[in-house]
């Protein structure tokens, strides 16, 4: 902060600048340390030596090599299925709400859609006002949803944020000339919207399974209000569980088998590491890939013009 | 943000002038040259294509808006949200009259404004610093290890908070300790709980923040910064007066939007932090409603509601207030 204003006084124009960005390299430099610093720790955690971890030798690089909290969790009955549970939600919201969303924001961009401002509004109230969290529970218990799968898919199948996004992009990246051209030639409204409109939209499309799919393989306090049955839980419900409730039992985590639970037994702490990596790699795995269409159709739904 | 809801105010006008001047006046109905009910009937494929998330949004959405009216009832399951007896407003006196309300009241403004003093300006920082950065590989590579937290899940972040925060093997215990000082219990005392809250907070997302200023930044052209270099201004002056009022105009719609939302602090994350020791300061509005709503073991349904339901009204209110002072101001209001 001295710096800055030290060089804010002096016009010496390079000399000054200089300065300024070094202490902009030393300033952001740490800043990406300290973003990076729990990251790796965590990883190097949940890679050493079990007997390293629980007397807390590791501080930035894994201290001997072994996987077994990996393994440990995968052998988990629980454990396992949840990680199978999360993908299934994940998938289905991506494959329900992203088609929802694009044919809802589809419609709704459509100029000639006959009460397309009411209907807007009527989406766009929702984010400023919504009925809470009771009433919402007791929606989702009265269409009978409790503790099933859909319970899990449907109250986050649609973000109304993503539905206005993408109503944005489509009315300002089609052309109306397209549409008519396209309706000389006969085209339906259907032919259009997937023929014409979906090839044209890859990057919305990109960007909202990697939201629906990111939102739901992150969620887990759905989980915890709608669902009593443990089969059914998300990973994050049941990390949440074993991580911040610490209600770890080794004989749920491993099955019957006596030699399996004294493993989980010497290893829980590790399993919270080896957790907290595999939740992590879905999300920091689909961020570059798609982190250029991301930036592309959010910049385009949202900011500019 | 603004775009989009400017483009719906544009795009709603020339609508208008497209149809005769008459989106949804039903007086005039009867002079338009296509009737409304031929004109839906030849649209019915895009109303088809609306279906799906409009009856998501009818049963997810308008649903719970109607349940609302148990915060004026009192609910009994037996009867139903339709047939409980109403009892006003007796819910709401019932929570402004309890030794509750004070507490969590302050609980949820301080915790928030804290998150917005500390968390708003630090992206812009970031993003400026990025922007004068001269070395562009290392800008770039920068924005990509800070950005890459935004999508971990609030479960990841506070179990990371809790491993390096633990008060017998974390990395940070054992680095005070090498150093000689006694580390304070981070966890578990009360007076960690909001630091630990809004740090960690903008650990995660300020990288991802950036990216809107970063944006607008790169908007700016080229040549004022070249005329003014001429004039002899340093790059400090350059960030202060030519890039920093470049992205005034997104900060101020992001602080309405921050404004409007301070009583939905991170409550999913505030639920993971929150112990007994700490519940003092960590118990706020929404944590609240969940536990005397669902987790407790005599539910109260009604009551519960009726405390969401004020904190969604005030919510409300504040946003309008901010926007239309925004308006006022500087013309930059939302809607």
């Amino acid at each position: 902060m001295a710096a800055k204003s030290r060089t804010a006084n002096r016009i010496t124009e390079t000399r000054g600048d200089k300065r300024l960005n070094i202490t902009l390299l030393v300033v952001l430099g740490a800043f990406s340390v300290s973003v990076l610093y729990p990251l790796i720790y965590v990883m190097s955690a949940s890679l050493s030596e079990t007997s390293a971890v629980t007397s807390g030798e590791v501080w930035l690089f894994p201290i001997g090599f072994s996987t077994n909290a990996y393994t440990a969790v995968f052998e988990s009955p629980l454990l396992f299925r949840s990680i199978l549970n999360s993908l299934f939600y994940a998938g289905m919201v991506i494959a329900i709400g992203t088609f929802a969303t694009m044919a809802g924001g589809y419609a709704l961009s459509r100029r000639d859609l006959p009460g397309r401002n009411l209907l807007t509004f009527a989406f766009m109230i929702t984010m400023l006002f919504s009925g809470g969290m009771i009433p919402t529970y007791l929606v989702v218990r009265d269409l009978g949803l409790l503790n099933t799968v859909w319970s899990m898919i449907l109250p986050g199948a649609v973000s109304v944020w993503q539905l206005i996004i993408s109503r944005a992009f489509f009315s300002q990246t089609i052309p109306h000339e397209l549409l008519e051209s396209a309706k000389m030639d006969g085209a339906s409204d259907f032919t259009f919207f997937f023929k014409v409109v979906l090839p044209l939209s890859v990057p919305v499309l990109a960007v909202n399974m990697l939201l629906y799919g990111v939102t739901t393989w992150n969620a887990y306090f759905n989980g915890l209000i709608y669902l009593t049955d443990e089969e059914l839980y998300p990973l994050q419900l049941a990390m949440r569980n074993i991580l911040v409730q610490n209600t770890f039992d080794p004989a749920k985590m491993a099955g019957v088998d006596p030699t399996k639970i004294a493993e989980m037994q010497a290893i829980a702490g590790k399993l919270k590491y080896a957790l907290i990596v595999i939740a992590s790699i879905p999300p920091l795995l689909a961020y570059p890939f798609v982190q250029k269409h991301f930036v592309k159709g959010m910049m385009i739904g949202s900011v500019k013009g | 943000m603004t775009q989009m809801l400017n483009t719906n105010d544009g795009t709603a006008s020339t609508d208008s002038a497209h149809k005769g001047g008459a989106a949804s006046g039903s007086t005039i109905r009867s002079n338009r040259p296509v009737p409304l009910l031929k004109r839906m009937a030849r649209s019915w494929q895009l109303y088809v294509l609306l279906l799906p998330s409009l009856i998501w949004l009818v049963l997810f959405a308008y649903l719970p808006m109607y349940g609302l009216q148990i915060a004026f009832k009192e609910f009994n399951p037996i009867q139903g949200i339709i047939d409980s007896p109403w009892v006003g407003l007796a819910q709401f006196a019932r929570f402004f009259e309890s030794n509750n309300f004070g507490p969590l009241l302050w609980n949820t403004i301080s915790l928030a404004l804290y998150e917005l003093i500390a968390g708003f300006p630090i992206p812009i920082v970031l993003a400026l610093a990025l922007n004068a950065l001269r070395q562009k590989y290392l800008s770039r590579s920068v924005q990509l290890i800070t950005y890459a937290p935004n999508f971990l899940s609030v479960v990841v972040v506070v179990g990371i908070i809790m491993m390096i925060l633990d008060p017998q093997i974390g990395v940070v215990h054992q680095a005070l300790g090498a150093l000689g000082f006694e580390a304070p219990q981070f966890l578990t005392d009360p007076g960690w709980f909001r630091h630990i809250y809004v740090w960690s907070g903008i650990w995660q997302t300020a990288g991802f923040s950036a990216i809107m200023y970063l944006a607008a930044l790169s908007s700016v052209p080229p040549e004022l910064h070249e005329a003014a270099k001429v004039d002899g201004a340093s790059l400090f002056r350059r960030t202060l007066h030519i890039d920093l009022p470049s992205i005034m105009p997104i900060a101020v719609i992001l602080l309405i939007l921050s404004v409007g939302n301070i009583l939905n602090t991170g409550f999913e994350k505030v639920l993971l932090l929150q112990n007994p020791l700490n519940l003092t300061v960590s118990q706020v509005i929404d944590t609240y409603v969940y536990e005397v709503g669902l987790k407790s073991p005599i539910p109260q349904f009604s009551y519960a509601t009726a405390i969401g339901l004020f904190k969604s009204v005030v919510g409300l209110i504040l946003l309008l207030a901010v926007n239309f002072f925004a308006n006022k101001t500087t013309k930059s209001g939302l809607f």
